[in-house]
């Protein structure tokens, strides 16, 4: 098991010839996912070789659209490393060919086009994650977008994160553990899967069998997702939250990021998680030693 | 970035929607210029600042001719309404109000898509509104694939009640306020008042417009917009080299890669600091996946360059970024900066190639640099040396 990706995931790279896309499709490739295609309209009927490793060659084939690359490949998730300039027709181009999953690494994608494509996704039942993120990782089965591979191993743990960074350094804390699946849900306003939907895979999930959650200032989808452990989370949480010292008005980093008024504080998240039975970290590695002590 | 309330009326009237006349003025000699130009009669005289309540602070004032509007700039400009001084008004045309309403369209970030908000009870404070008279201020969710159309116009206006001697009036209005939403990529767009005059005109009569970074690409006229004068210095220097700064007001400053992991650092930082003399964190720096040594470089300068800074701390978790390019950068950040560099650093490294990236420094043995194994340890051995 693991939760939206498993070794079974084939998975196509839009945006595979460019030098992000060349350089994360090797990663990929090394991490043992099962990349079987990229997508380029000027390059379709070639292909790319990346060396994996010592001396693996890898061979992946150019098609000219996401339809051609599903109908001859089969791929079941797409993941898309193209400008945020044309992020929005290459995920309407992949909603369109069915894809079920579609991961939006991009940074810098206007909102509203997220909102369209987000729209445009919910009409045709596909799953998107992000933009604005790392992507997620099954360690051991398969990994789509930038995660390092080398983290951490297989396990039990669920981490469901809108920070890359925070998730690399949550793996790193609990390497000895492994994960189930690490995903990084992304930083921006509007972002396609949203922590309750990664909380109720996990739950659903029986190779998971405790759950980290990272959250950060802005909007309110920790209260949401807080309210959501109350109700249908039966297995352990821990949470984090990124941000007690921001100041009200400026945007962190991310574009999500920004305490507005006296709504989006990190203050509000904690206390939102404590009432709901999830134990929260003043820090990341103090988040971690709280799930040694509940796994142990 | 929000617009000043000057630059919403432009953007509204280049959009169609019902403006009156308003000229920026920043001394009392411009103000009464301006009113000369909008006739020689009443005009508002309105301090320009990015924060609500000006009204009540005396930013908000009557003039019945141009020596009267030059002599309430005089009262208004220089003014400290809430931590922002007035440098800015606009001169803007008198109208008489039969009715005060209120509009708004938004990002609603919880249901992916947008809300538009509208109510006959404008000219307060919606929020209160919102809390008080929750029944008086209708809500109605916009399709981000449909936008604000006549029929969504007409429901918005049925919604809020309005009444149908001005419904056709206001949903034209709300229409053309979708436009500027959509053809600006604003985050909002909120007019309040939106007014009927006593002639039966429906004007906006103020407004407030949020408009999203991710699409200045597609908005190069944008950039005209952005007021140099309101950015912290610093703050303006980080942008010209591209470096994702806020500027805060402790004293120990931080380098690190990724928002999240930043964020995280300012407040480990400050919890740590809990134990030393209630040091805080000095600012805000996302140096992203490539940690170059210009970029190390250009991180370290500004932020040396805070006098309130004691000690810097730079947290990298490399995932993509490799710490001996990190490592590599620092040192040669700290050749470029030379006798400039003058402040301890305190530098944990994690992830991909770390051991070499320790090495290196170790190597270096650079004076003023402190390795630490974890980031809890190095944001307690920050705020030490800021403390001491």
């Amino acid at each position: 098991m693991a939760i939206f990706l498993t070794e079974a995931s084939k998975v196509i790279v839009q945006g595979m010839t460019g030098s992000e896309g060349q350089k994360h499709t090797t990663r990929m490739l090394a991490g043992g996912t099962a990349v079987v295609g990229g997508v380029n309209p000027r390059k379709a009927g070639t292909s790319v070789d990346f060396t994996v490793g010592e001396d693996t060659t890898v061979s992946v084939p150019v098609f000219g659209s996401v339809a051609d690359a599903v109908s001859q490949t089969g791929a079941d998730v797409s993941v898309i490393f193209v400008p945020p300039a044309h992020t929005k027709a290459a995920v309407l181009e992949a909603i369109e060919a069915g894809v079920p999953l579609v991961v939006i690494i991009t940074e810098g994608v206007p909102v509203a086009d997220t909102a369209e494509f987000f729209t445009a996704a919910q009409a045709k039942g596909v799953r998107l994650i992000g933009p604005n993120c790392p992507g997620l990782i099954s360690p051991g089965k398969s990994n789509v977008g930038i995660i390092p591979a080398d983290i951490t191993g297989p396990g039990h743990i669920g981490l469901v994160s809108k920070s890359g960074t925070l998730t690399y350094q949550m793996m790193y804390e609990l390497r000895d553990f492994g994960f189930s699946t690490a995903i990084g849900i992304g930083g921006d306003p509007i972002i396609g899967t949203t922590h309750i939907d990664a909380l109720a895979a996990f739950e659903a999930d029986p190779e998971t069998h405790a759950i980290v959650m990272i959250g950060e200032i802005g909007g309110d989808a920790e209260e949401r997702a807080a309210a959501y452990i109350a109700e249908h989370v039966t297995k352990p949480v821990v949470g984090y939250v990124a941000g007690f010292t921001a100041p009200e008005g400026k945007t962190m980093g991310h574009a999500g990021a920004i305490v507005s008024g006296s709504s989006g504080t990190a203050q509000a998240k904690k206390e939102a998680l404590e009432a709901a039975g999830v134990r929260v970290g003043k820090t990341p590695s103090e988040t971690a030693r709280i799930m040694r002590e509940l796994l142990s | 970035m929000d617009l000043f309330e000057y630059q919403a009326r432009d953007v509204f009237e280049k959009h169609g929607v019902p403006v009156l006349g308003g000229i920026v003025a920043r001394t009392p000699d411009e103000a009464r210029a301006a009113a000369e130009q909008l006739g020689g009669g009443t005009v508002v005289v309105k301090a320009q600042v990015k924060v609500g309540g000006r009204g009540k602070a005396g930013g908000v004032k009557l003039a019945h001719s141009p020596d009267e509007a030059a002599q309430r700039a005089q009262e208004i400009l220089g003014l400290d309404i809430k931590g922002h001084v007035v440098e800015t008004l606009m001169i803007a045309q008198g109208a008489r109000i039969a009715e005060e309403y209120y509009f708004s369209v938004l990002l609603d970030r919880a249901e992916r898509r947008y809300l538009a908000m509208a109510s006959v009870e404008g000219g307060v404070e919606i929020e209160q509104l919102a809390v008080e008279r929750p029944e008086a201020l209708a809500k109605v969710a916009v399709d981000p694939l449909v936008g604000i159309d006549a029929a969504k116009a007409a429901e918005i206006v049925a919604a809020a009640g309005f009444a149908a001697d001005v419904a056709d009036q206001v949903a034209d209005a709300i229409q053309k306020l979708w436009v500027v939403y959509r053809e600006e990529d604003a985050t909002l767009v909120e007019v309040n008042p939106l007014v009927r005059t006593e002639d039966g005109q429906i004007v906006a009569l103020d407004g407030k417009v949020t408009l999203d970074a991710n699409a200045d690409f597609r908005h190069p006229e944008h950039a005209e917009l952005e007021d140099a004068a309101e950015t912290d210095p610093l703050e303006a220097r980080a942008k010209a080299k591209n470096l994702n700064y806020v500027k805060l007001d402790g004293a120990v400053g931080i380098i690190g890669n990724g928002a999240g992991l930043v964020m995280s650092t300012l407040d480990v930082v400050a919890y740590a600091g809990e134990a030393h003399g209630g040091v805080k964190p000095a600012n805000f720096l996302d140096i992203g996946g490539g940690a170059s040594a210009e970029i190390m470089a250009a991180g370290l300068d500004i932020i040396l360059s805070d006098p309130q800074v004691k000690s810097v701390f730079v947290n990298v978790f490399g995932g993509i970024t490799a710490c001996d390019a990190v490592a590599d950068g620092i040192v040669h950040a700290l050749e470029i900066l030379g006798d400039h560099a003058t402040k301890p650093l305190v530098v944990r490294l994690d992830g991909n190639n770390v051991v070499e990236g320790r090495r290196i420094l170790a190597e270096a043995a650079h004076p003023l640099v402190t390795l630490a194994d974890t980031m809890d340890g190095a944001a307690a051995k920050a705020a030490e040396l800021a403390n001491s």
